[in-house]
């Protein structure tokens, strides 16, 4: 009830602000257009009677009411629509056509025990599909059954789901609550129907919108006063367009156009208001945000495709065999009547149907081409799509359950969203990765600030930090985690004692500081938030900047605490009594931020009387509008601004200027015009005014602001570099924030060459001045071309020279270019040449195109990661979308294919998950069809022996239960427990992940030795089974072994093979694998056993098969021993071989483990090192990098004389530093100096010998945090 | 490593204890840390297990070949010698109906002890051809009542308008050659009884089905049978149906339960009725004890050895080379990506 109650207090004051005033640019009348003449006709036939969605007319009209349905199928449609899709695989065509034919007399075996397994397969199938869709529906109901509160007549608004909404329907939204359609904005707690909205579901762009209703209807503020509400809307038909609207409201008998800033999207969020009263327009489906999502691309691993091609080559084979068999069968059957003789008299050729008929038989063949086909269909493994899909659901449980993906802070579990492209996350060729809020939090902390050309601030950011650990200096003292340091603020981190706690007032300067603060504490749009019972106020911004501001401006002492129409108060801390002193501000103007002006301004009137502009912006605009007397500090703040954005931060002016009362009047007079007027160019109009006004500032200083990096992302590209994936950033930032950026995640290392391509010389400018379109883009293109072949031949030049690492950043209007269908291949030609590509200021579409760029020219696995909504096209393009479910909204998360909470979680997903499952995967297929090569190709053996007449070997039942019962728990364990090392070593050794980005595993190499294999398995078994039990006596009382016994018995042979195959195969044995394994064997025992106790009818030759005849017979069990081992020798003997004298990497891994060498530094090093490929980014690199270049001094020192060694230093530090481009080249100067001094120093002290000892030593010593795991 | 994965990994945060909390539930199941037994092959395990194979089946194999060669056989292969010389043409001389008698003389050349099994054997008979294996009726060879089941029987199903009891082409081509054993002027009896499965004679050939109508139809194929006895004593008929693997078979003919002497000599009068002249089939008569391994077949103790001794040189082969070129494990120098560097 308290709360309740200080919200409406806070409404009622809240709602005397008219917003309006306050901002100038977007919110405006908009002009009637022309669109507005075609409502009602064609594409704009909607009419909405407002506050009466039962009336007749409104009936007639039956627009789709609010719920929305995401399911593929219904009650209705299930069975045949997803009877279709698994039809439409090939394999599992092949088995319906063969479940069919097997009703006929063509088949070898009954019908039933042919089309059950294919209907346990499919059901199983099916039964998935129907689970997943489950899911989806109760999403969403749950989305349906959302509450909202609706108008029921008589003023009332009470609580109704959201499925419920009507069109015409008058809904009341609260603050923080999602529109549950598209509504018409009818009214808000504020004076003149204003509205804040976080559209973030539905564009990722975090400000804050303003929508505004039409004024007629700005004053209904209570409930009551819809009672007798009506009005009649004509509108556009039901669209995509997010940002367009057309309609037309009837109100009190007169027309009022609208636009689609009255258009409240569903799916957005009302913030900062109390509430809103809207009507509904759009319903459902209807609404622009459900026209607007596409269905996700449905994407296939590349294991999965080739798997295809596995299988197809498979039925190659099948037809070859029934072919073959086809021909065979053919000519003995003719052979069987020879000129009315008959041969094999006993088949009674003279009197047969037409499938053995000798007189036509070649009818006869083709006929048994049919029965062949049936019969080796067990060489394509009928359950492993099935099998497949369950162990990626398994699989991406695991994934979800990791308890090392999973985010604290923002209680998050990875989360799988689909789970058929797990293996493919082992394969990772490129990573594209987003910036803002995917490497960096999105959160700006405030961290130095340069007043009156005096630095402040002993934060230490990121990119400092980073450099600082990879370089082992301890080159800036790191104060942050000092204990001094109390609870950190959100957007704050700030230590400087020099103007914190009031000490500002010392400074020499204390009267600039003031000024710097109080333009801090004035200079937005921000609104407080004031916590009545501690006193504390937060904020409300609409950019996270704006809000480190404010924040600083209060920890400092200035605390911005009220804001009304027309004032802004703040409290100010006199430092030396420690009283509040409370000032107010009139607010006069506001000139709003936007990107082509890159500045905001303020005009307020002080306590004084004084007029102020306080103005904010980029270095680029600011500088040139300084006053002559107000540029005493520039050339230290610029100094300053450098220094900053080398750090990785962004920055931004502050100045000021004081107006006299005339200037502010025409300034107003013109301003107010400018506003009014409703012409084309109104906003070209009031930004000259306010052109104008922003001139002849006083500089005050600096602010710089950390854009911070998430938790372990250095150490995570780190990582994934070594293990050979490539990182590209694909940014809508500015090139130098990317650069930063860059550096911070050690994607850029000094020394490193940049290849910049933009298109900022001065020809391209000038003729951008000139406005010649077609000449612009000749010349652009013609530049960009220019410097990719440029950079292309210096890349050439340096190949075999040196180590020399090349790192590539274009920005996104050369990127227009470079991406146009003839230039694309030099493009990613060249970028595949460099570690590191950064594309900046890339539009969404950009994103899209450079994934698909590289993914089809490449033909790589690509992985996108991103967390925004301009992400979207990345990650559905890429093969993989990786989406960050961070603070960005949900809409990359939606359309993303797995969603973690941190970027460094990234690191885990691949290099752990995503081995173990390409591996497992990978592993399983191959092993499907050895184990279905090994049953299938015995089964042919036999037809050698039985003149090709397709008589099975072994019973039907046995034949059907194969792939169900006795060879499929061990390869579903497989594919979910298998680990060839475990995660810990997965992530010491990272380039362990090189097998999958190799396809080592799912090679064709691999795929054809497992079918080998399985070739060889079956002759063995088959032969030696069959020599074995030929002719003679099968047990001690005489009888011979007929069909049933040999059948059984090869059978059995075949159930030991394959499963103990499998336990030699696998690495790893928990206690699943060996239930699975030997129950697996025990099963078929238990099978024979049950079957064979079944009434003959149905067991027919295996009746009692097992009790009577083989289990009492010594020879079934020394053929079943003999078989078995002999043909586990040769795969045994091979991968012994390849374990111990040509180890595969994992193997190696397997070995360093075993041998307990992983203590060995030195050892554990050649492993890892070994293999690493020498141009590469992250900090590993980074670090070899520079010993390599400091091993390059020392010899050049040693052995040569004092002068010599001097001149050695300088060539190298002027190498170093005469890079182009290069932001941190004072830095990397700077280092190189200190190491040589070092060196000195050292040389000095030591003898040559120990030196070189010592230096080792030293530079192993450095690599502690990755050695140690 | 002071990296990501320590990030969510081991905080023992009491916020983690929060109910409604999304944070996976640590088990060593769900992480994947289940205990489990990681076997390599290293030269200790994969000598020792090719050593193990070997010690197991060297003797096994030796058990095994005695066994097989303690056995005693006698094979006569008959189906030449006992057509008169004069005749050209031998299908035309089995269909016909003259008497087929043959008089053989089987030595005993090493002391065979009772039971003596009697076989014959065929060669080149598809008994495994599937429209051979289909043709017959279960369910008339089981039940009296499903006496008229004969459509899996085609074309011996029915003759003269009734059903053939046993129906279908196995049955039809019943073997029909006979033998009859005497040792010095004294016969030696044949015992039939028990040559065939027990779980045929009492489940799957019926004790009150009698044939009827059988090999009345246009062709006679191979053996009549006596009417008045029930399938389920019909034992060379069970045994005959119960279908060989491949194509060279020999089916259990009775046994001779008295030992044979070395030196004895063996009169068989033999009536050769069974046409394999058609195609080209041999025809042989067998006499064998057994062992506990059954019949005479050194291909078992063979496997045995070859494979024991097989794993033994393997075993002696791997040790050598473990010894002569002991390699650096871990060398990654010899990787493929390594010999072949791609990338960047």
């Amino acid at each position: 009830m308290v709360n309740l109650g200080r919200r409406r207090m806070r409404g009622e004051r809240r709602r005397k602000l008219h917003l309006s005033k306050i901002y100038s640019f977007a919110c405006g009348k908009q002009s009637l257009k022309e669109d507005h003449s075609q409502i009602g006709g064609r594409g704009y036939s909607r009419v909405v009677f407002c506050n009466e969605p039962e009336s007749f007319e409104a009936g007639i009209r039956s627009y789709a009411d609010n719920s929305v349905s995401s399911t593929k199928y219904n009650l209705a449609t299930f069975l045949p629509k997803s009877l279709f899709e698994q039809f439409r695989r090939v394999a599992n065509f092949f088995f319906l056509v063969t479940g069919i034919l097997a009703f006929t007399k063509l088949a070898p075996y009954t019908a039933v025990s042919a089309i059950l397994p294919l209907i346990i397969i499919i059901g199983a199938t099916m039964i998935k599909e129907g689970i997943e869709d489950w899911r989806r529906k109760q999403q969403d109901i749950e989305v349906n059954s959302r509450r909202v509160k609706v108008h029921t007549g008589q003023g009332t608004f009470e609580y109704t789901e959201w499925k419920n909404l009507k069109v015409g329907h008058i809904v009341k939204i609260m603050k923080d609550e999602f529109f549950p359609a598209d509504l018409l904005l009818l009214s808000s707690s504020y004076e003149d129907a204003f509205c804040y909205v976080e559209t973030m579901n539905l564009d990722g762009e975090t400000n804050l919108k303003l929508k505004q209703g039409l004024e007629v209807t700005s004053s209904l503020h209570e409930d009551f006063q819809f009672s007798d509400f009506q009005a009649t809307i004509k509108c556009e038909d039901p669209n995509a367009n997010l940002y367009s609207f057309v309609g037309s409201m009837e109100y009190k008998e007169q027309q009022y156009p609208l636009s689609p800033l009255q258009l409240l999207l569903r799916d957005s969020k009302l913030r900062n208001t109390d509430y809103i009263f809207g009507a509904v327009i759009f319903t459902g489906h209807d609404t622009k945000v459900i026209q607007n999502s596409t269905d996700a691309p449905s994407k296939r691993t590349k294991v999965e495709k080739k798997m295809d091609r596995v299988v197809y080559f498979m039925f190659c084979i099948v037809f070859l065999m029934a072919f073959v068999g086809s021909i065979f069968f053919g000519i003995t059957t003719k052979d069987d009547l020879d000129n009315g003789l008959m041969k094999r008299w006993y088949l009674r050729p003279d009197d047969s149907t037409i499938f053995f008929d000798p007189k036509r038989a070649p009818a006869a063949a083709i006929f048994h081409f049919f029965t062949a086909l049936m019969l080796y269909g067990f060489f394509i493994p009928i359950s492993l799509y099935v099998s497949i899909e369950i162990v990626k659901v398994l699989q991406s449980i695991f994934i979800n359950q990791d308890i090392h993906m999973y985010y604290e802070d923002a209680d998050k579990p990875s989360y799988a969203r689909t789970s058929n492209l797990n293996e493919e996350l082992g394969q990772v060729d490129t990573i594209l990765s987003d910036k803002t809020g995917t490497l960096t939090c999105n959160t700006m902390e405030f961290i130095k600030c340069s007043i009156a050309g005096v630095a402040y601030g002993r934060g230490v950011t990121e990119v400092e930090r980073s450099l600082d650990s990879k370089n082992g200096s301890t080159l800036i003292d790191d104060t942050r985690d000092s204990p001094v340091r109390n609870v950190p603020i959100k957007g704050f981190n700030f230590t400087d004692e020099r103007i914190m706690n009031g000490k500002w007032v010392n400074e020499p300067y204390a009267n600039v500081i003031k000024n710097f603060f109080h333009l801090l504490a004035i200079c937005h749009t921000a609104l407080p938030e004031v916590d009545e019972d501690t006193g504390n106020v937060s904020y409300e911004t609409e950019s996270p900047d704006e809000l480190a501001f404010v924040i600083a401006a209060r920890e400092i002492g200035f605390k911005f605490y009220k804001r009304t129409q027309t004032s802004l108060s703040i409290y100010e801390l006199n430092p030396v009594s420690g009283d509040k002193i409370e000032r107010t501000y009139k607010l006069l103007n506001v000139l709003e931020f936007n990107s082509t002006r890159k500045r905001m301004s303020v005009i307020v009137k002080d306590e004084e009387g004084r007029i102020l502009l306080l103005c904010k912006g980029a270095d680029s605009v600011m500088f040139e509008r300084l006053a002559k007397d107000g540029r005493e500090f520039e050339e230290k703040t610029l100094e300053h601004v450098h220094e900053y954005s080398d750090a990785g931060l962004r920055t931004l002016i502050l100045a000021y200027r004081e107006l006299d009362e005339n200037q502010y009047k025409e300034f107003d007079n013109n301003f107010s015009q400018a506003k009014n007027s409703v012409s084309e160019d109104r906003e070209t109009l009031i930004e000259e005014v306010s052109e104008k006004i922003e001139r002849n500032l006083i500089l005050l200083g600096a602010t710089a602001v950390e854009d911070k990096l998430q938790n372990g992302v250095p150490d995570c590209i780190d990582k994934l570099s070594q293990a050979g994936i490539k990182i590209w950033v694909l940014t809508g930032d500015k090139m130098e924030t990317a650069i930063n950026i860059g550096f911070a995640c050690s994607l850029l290392r000094q020394g490193m060459k940049q290849i910049i391509i933009q298109l900022e010389s001065p020809e391209i400018q000038a003729l951008e001045k000139a406005g010649d379109k077609v000449a612009i883009v000749k010349a652009c293109r013609e530049n960009i071309r220019h410097q990719i072949s440029e950079a292309a031949q210096q890349i050439t030049a340096s190949r075999g020279t040196s180590q020399q690492a090349f790192a590539l950043i274009i920005d996104g209007k050369s990127l227009a270019y470079a991406l146009e269908d003839n230039m694309k291949k030099m493009f990613l030609d060249l970028a595949t040449r460099c570690a590191s590509v950064i594309c900046c200021r890339s539009s969404p579409k950009q994103k899209a195109l450079v994934t698909r760029l590289v993914k089809s020219a490449t033909g790589k696995t690509t992985l996108a990661i991103g967390d925004g909504a301009n992400d979207v096209g990345m990650l559905q393009e890429a093969d993989i979308g990786i989406g960050i479910s961070g603070v960005e909204g949900m809409q990359a998360v939606m359309s993303s294919d797995i969603a973690i909470a941190q970027f460094c979680y990234l690191e885990r997903l691949l290099l752990v998950h995503g081995h173990w499952c390409y591996r497992r995967i990978s592993s399983m297929i191959c092993y499907f069809f050895y184990k279905n090569i090994t049953f299938g190709f015995t089964l042919f053996l036999y037809e050698v022996y039985a003149s090709f007449s397709g008589q099975p070997a072994y019973n039907d039942w046995f034949l059907s239960v194969y792939n169900i019962f006795f060879s499929s728990l061990p390869v579903i364990a497989l594919g979910v427990f298998d680990q060839d090392v475990s995660a810990r070593y997965c992530l010491r050794f990272p380039m362990l992940y090189q097998e999958g980005v190799q396809n080592l595993l799912f090679s064709w190499r691999r795929i054809f030795s497992w079918m080998l294999n399985g070739f060889i398995s079956a002759i063995i078994i088959f032969f030696f089974c069959t020599k074995a039990m030929e002719i003679q006596a099968f047990d001690e009382k005489g009888r011979t072994a007929g069909r049933d016994i040999l059948g059984a018995t090869m059978y059995t042979c075949v159930v030991w093979v394959v499963n103990l195959q499998m336990a030699v195969a696998i690495n790893y044995f928990t206690l699943i694998q060996h239930i699975f394994i030997w129950g697996s064997v025990a099963i078929w025992y238990l099978f024979l056993l049950a079957y064979g106790a079944m009434s003959p009818t149905i067991s027919g030759n295996a009746y009692k098969v097992f009790v009577e005849t083989l289990a009492p017979s010594p020879s079934f069990w020394f053929v079943t021993l003999v078989v078995v081992i002999s043909a586990l020798i040769p795969y045994f003997s091979y991968s012994a071989i390849q374990m111990r004298f040509f180890p595969m990497y994992h193997e190696m891994v397997q070995w360093v483990r075993y041998e307990g060498k992983t203590n060995d530094p030195e050892f554990v090093a050649m492993v890892r090192q070994g293999s690493l490929r020498p141009t590469t980014v992250g900090s590993t690199a980074r670090l070899a990098a520079k010993d390599n270049d400091l091993k390059d001094i020392m010899e050049l020192l040693t052995g040569s004389s004092q002068a010599e060694s001097d001149v050695a230093y300088i060539h190298l530090v002027m190498e170093w530093c005469t890079q182009p481009n290069h932001h941190l080249d004072v830095k990397a100067c700077h280092l190189a100096k200190q190491a040589f001094d070092e060196a000195i120093a050292e040389l000095d002290t030591l003898s040559e010998e120990s030196y070189k000892e010592h230096f080792d030593h030293a530079a192993f010593e450095r690599q502690p945090d990755t050695l140690d795991l | 490593m002071a990296s990501s994965s320590a990030a969510g990994a081991g905080s023992t945060d009491p916020a983690a204890a929060r109910r409604n909390t999304k944070r996976p539930k640590y088990s060593k199941f769900t992480q994947q840390e289940l205990p489990a037994c990681k076997p390599i092959l290293t030269p200790r395990a994969v000598i020792s297990a090719f050593l193990l194979v070997s010690i197991v089946f060297v003797p096994i194999g030796v058990a095994s070949l005695i066994a097989s060669r303690k056995v005693v056989e006698i094979v006569f292969r008959y189906e030449s010698t006992c057509i008169p010389n004069n005749v050209t043409d031998k299908v035309a001389y089995i269909q016909s109906s003259a008497d087929k008698t043959c008089n053989i003389t089987l030595h005993v050349n090493k002391h065979m002890k009772s039971p003596i099994h009697v076989y014959y054997q065929l060669d080149n008979f598809y008994q495994n051809h599937r429209r051979y294996v289909k043709s017959r009726s279960d369910e008339q060879l089981r039940d009296r009542s499903e006496e008229n089941s004969t459509s899996t029987c085609k074309p011996e199903d029915t003759a003269n308008g009734k059903a053939i009891v046993p129906c279908g082409l196995i049955a039809w081509s019943l073997f029909n050659d006979t033998y009859s054993f005497s040792r010095v002027n004294q016969s030696l009896k044949v015992n039939k009884e028990g040559i065939s499965w027990k779980s045929d004679r009492e489940h799957k050939f019926g004790k009150d089905v009698f044939p009827r109508n059988f090999q009345s139809s246009a062709i006679k194929g191979g053996a009549s049978l006596n009417e008045s006895i029930p399938l389920s004593k019909q034992e060379d008929l069970i045994v005959w149906m119960r279908t060989a693997a491949l194509p060279t078979f020999r089916k259990l003919y009775g046994r001779i339960e008295e030992d044979l002497n070395e030196g004895d000599s063996i009169n068989v009068i033999l009536k050769n009725n069974y046409n394999t002249y058609s195609f080209n089939g041999k025809k042989k008569l067998v006499l064998s004890t057994t062992s506990w391994l059954g019949g005479k077949n050194d291909f078992l103790g063979i496997a045995y050895l070859t494979v024991g001794g097989l794993c033994f040189f393997l075993a002696l082969s791997f040790t050598i080379v473990y010894f002569v070129k002991p390699r650096q494990l871990g060398d990654p120098s010899y990787l493929s990506w390594n010999m072949n560097p791609g990338g960047h």
